[in-house]
């Protein structure tokens, strides 16, 4: 297998991107400068930018409470993604929606979702639409292992695969749902052995592995577009991060997560894999990470100089003018 | 008296009821190895072993609806939301199940199940878990719906739940957790569907629940200071309603304030002024004044956030209003 150089450098971005965002965030958040609570995608940054990298501004995916990583691999702009989550007027849905409800239509990123749980009938909806409208189209949802509890996960996939609707359903297994080890809650080993039950195709991959990633969702992706129905793909990975900025951790130790990030980074991964193959030289990697670093800095910046919504933002948005109420 | 917070007053009932009676278990997200995010289910794993506090799968619908049949088949279970907003997710088992199961079939059985509920504004938490959804349960019949506003109500009313041979939704405002207050040594439990006359007044009744009865409180004091005697009355049971507590205090002050944090369309304010309209309103001097949350989902900003939260000199605007 080979690669463009271009489509690597495209890919290290996202992936990069989504780990200096991240790191800034915890910074900004545990400095008492952003309101709420945030997840943090560090060390999953492989899966997103490996999926999304199959897709096109047309397609849409759906993302969860961890969803800044999403975000970014679909190709949201980081400025409004930074302002929404300081509340501002300027963030993606105007300071309404915040970390856990970030959402860009126009890039097909149909939001981050505070319920666990609540992307999966959606994507299964616009997969629905694209095969009704015959755009070729596909939709992706990512959820966790601990997400795959839910009972809308069994009633988006049957009704997707009973229907050969375009999506993929990504389950993002970082062993951990909240403060629950995934083995605690759910007696099959594997996630993707549930898609025997839905007549379905699967498919492990590891999950620090963005070229792995990336080869397995092509494939699924691929046969969506074709007609062939819905992928379960579940990507092993191990969450890095406390399950929210500021969350004690008191159900693991450091030592154990501190060794498995250095053992396997996602990022790191990459780049040795890029350097050992001659794909990128280091002195590229380094640059791309520079520059990544000063766009960080300056959407900080802006956020925090942007102003807070109006007032009257409050009572905005709830209704849109229908224009069957317009012209009667 | 002893201070300890909500989130202890709710463990001891817990805790007592637990000891009282080994058919009541608890079970919900991430409550035994974390002690619940409020910290409200700390040490009771250690106590009574984690085959009586489970920790469940991400999975309300099984969580209520395991809780009914296990209700049906002689345990004492108290499930927990971890946010209110997710009972979203289990709607079905709440109102087609949990609240119907005895009536529709002819008294057969008993329902003994609570269902606990962290409602109400934290910390630009945002639209989904942000939410106070009482009103909804007030609509069904069949379910009882509590609501605590202080340390000893939450212990009280907890245990009385737990007692009690009815489904009760037991809805406990994140704000108030860490909050400190009274509450009286060994057991009590206080009486589901009776209100509480948290001040006596005389020229105006403003009922409440939950946080914002201490924003009531403030009010009270404040318009104490202005001359105007308020009688705050704290409902502890949306369903069913005190009816009697109400009237006669409104028969008292002959006039009416009602405060929640729920959006104020459709809430429970609608529906005491309604009961007071229909078999009081001869006794009324002036309109009735119901403050709530504007008819928007809670926004993420702090900016925004700030406009939907009633204040208590919104609560003393109402009163000056009425009792001109
Ligand atoms: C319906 C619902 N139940 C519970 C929660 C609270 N909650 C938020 S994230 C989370 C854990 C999710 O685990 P997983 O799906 O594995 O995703 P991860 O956090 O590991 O990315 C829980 C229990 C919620 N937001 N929605």
């Amino acid at each position: 297998m080979s690669y463009q150089a271009d489509f690597l450098r495209a890919l290290y971005r996202k992936m990069v991107t989504i780990r200096k965002f991240e790191e800034k965030i915890g910074e900004l958040f545990l400095g008492g400068e952003l309101p709420g609570f945030v997840h943090l995608y560090i060390g999953e940054e492989a899966i997103a930018s490996g999926i999304c990298s199959n897709l096109t501004d047309e397609d849409y995916i759906t993302s969860t409470h961890r969803g800044h990583g999403h975000c970014i691999a679909k190709g949201a702009n980081i400025k409004p993604m930074m302002a929404e989550i300081f509340g501002k007027k300027t963030g993606y849905c105007k300071g309404k929606g915040g970390s856990m409800h970030i959402a860009d239509f126009s890039i097909g990123m149909l939001g981050a979702n505070g319920v666990v749980g609540g992307g999966y009938t959606l994507a299964v909806g616009a997969a629905l639409a694209a095969k009704m409208k015959k755009t070729r189209q596909v939709a992706v949802c990512f959820f966790g292992d601990g997400a795959s509890n839910r009972g809308t996960f069994h009633e988006a996939i049957n009704m997707a695969a009973a229907w050969k609707l375009p999506v993929i359903f990504l389950c993002e297994n970082n062993q951990w749902a909240s403060t629950t080890p995934y083995r605690t809650t759910t007696a099959v080993e594997n996630i993707a052995d549930r898609a025997v039950g839905y007549g379905i195709p699967s498919n492990i991959v590891n999950g620090n592995d963005v070229f792995a990633v990336y080869e397995a969702a092509k494939v699924a992706i691929e046969r969506a577009r074709e007609g062939g129905g819905p992928t379960l793909i579940e990507a092993k990975t191990y969450r890095i991060k406390g399950h929210f900025v500021g969350d004690p951790e008191m159900y693991r130790t450091k030592a154990e997560v501190q060794e498995r990030f250095e053992k396997d980074d996602p990022l790191k991964n990459f780049v040795s894999d890029v350097l050992a193959k001659g794909w990128l030289k280091k002195a590229e990697l380094d640059q791309i990470e520079t520059k990544i670093t000063e766009e960080v800095d300056a959407a900080v910046d802006s956020a925090r100089k942007d102003p807070y919504p109006d007032d009257n933002e409050l009572y905005s948005d709830l209704y849109v003018e229908s224009e069957v109420n317009l012209r009667a | 008296m002893r201070e300890i917070t909500f989130s202890e007053a709710t463990l001891e009932a817990m805790s007592e009821e637990m000891q009282r009676d080994e058919k009541v278990f608890v079970m919900g997200e991430d409550i035994a190895r974390q002690g619940g995010i409020f910290g409200q289910f700390k040490g009771l794993p250690q106590k009574f072993g984690v085959e009586r506090v489970i920790d469940t799968p991400i999975s309300e619908t099984a969580i209520v609806g395991a809780g009914i049949g296990a209700a049906l088949a002689g345990m004492r279970p108290v499930v927990d939301m971890h946010f209110a907003d997710f009972v979203g997710v289990c709607m079905d088992e709440v109102l087609n199940q949990m609240a119907k199961i005895c009536y529709m079939f002819g008294g057969q059985c008993t329902m003994p199940l609570v269902m606990r509920a962290p409602d109400g504004i934290i910390r630009s938490a945002a639209a989904q878990h942000s939410q106070s959804l009482e009103a909804f349960f007030l609509h069904i019949p069949g379910l009882k719906v509590v609501i605590p506003s202080n340390t000893a109500d939450a212990k009280g009313l907890l245990k009385a739940a737990i007692r009690e041979d009815n489904p009760v939704l037991y809805f406990e405002h994140k704000a108030l957790f860490p909050l400190k207050g009274p509450v009286p040594e060994g057991e009590f439990c206080i009486p589901i569907g009776k209100a509480n006359i948290a001040k006596e007044g005389k020229d105006v009744t403003i009922i409440s629940y939950s946080l914002m009865m201490h924003r009531a409180l403030e009010a009270a004091d404040k318009l104490a200071g202005q001359g105007i005697s308020a009688e705050v009355i704290d409902l502890r049971t949306i369903s069913p309603i005190d009816k009697e507590t109400i009237f006669s205090s409104v028969a008292k002050t002959k006039r009416l304030v009602i405060v929640h944090e729920a959006v104020k369309t459709g809430g429970v304010g609608a529906e005491i002024s309604a009961l007071v309209a229909e078999e009081m309103i001869d006794y009324l001097d002036a309109p009735i004044k119901r403050l709530g949350a504007p008819f928007v989902p809670i926004p993420f900003s702090p900016s925004l956030e700030r406009l939907v939260k009633i204040n208590a000199d919104q609560i003393v605007s109402a009163v000056e209003e009425i009792c001109k």
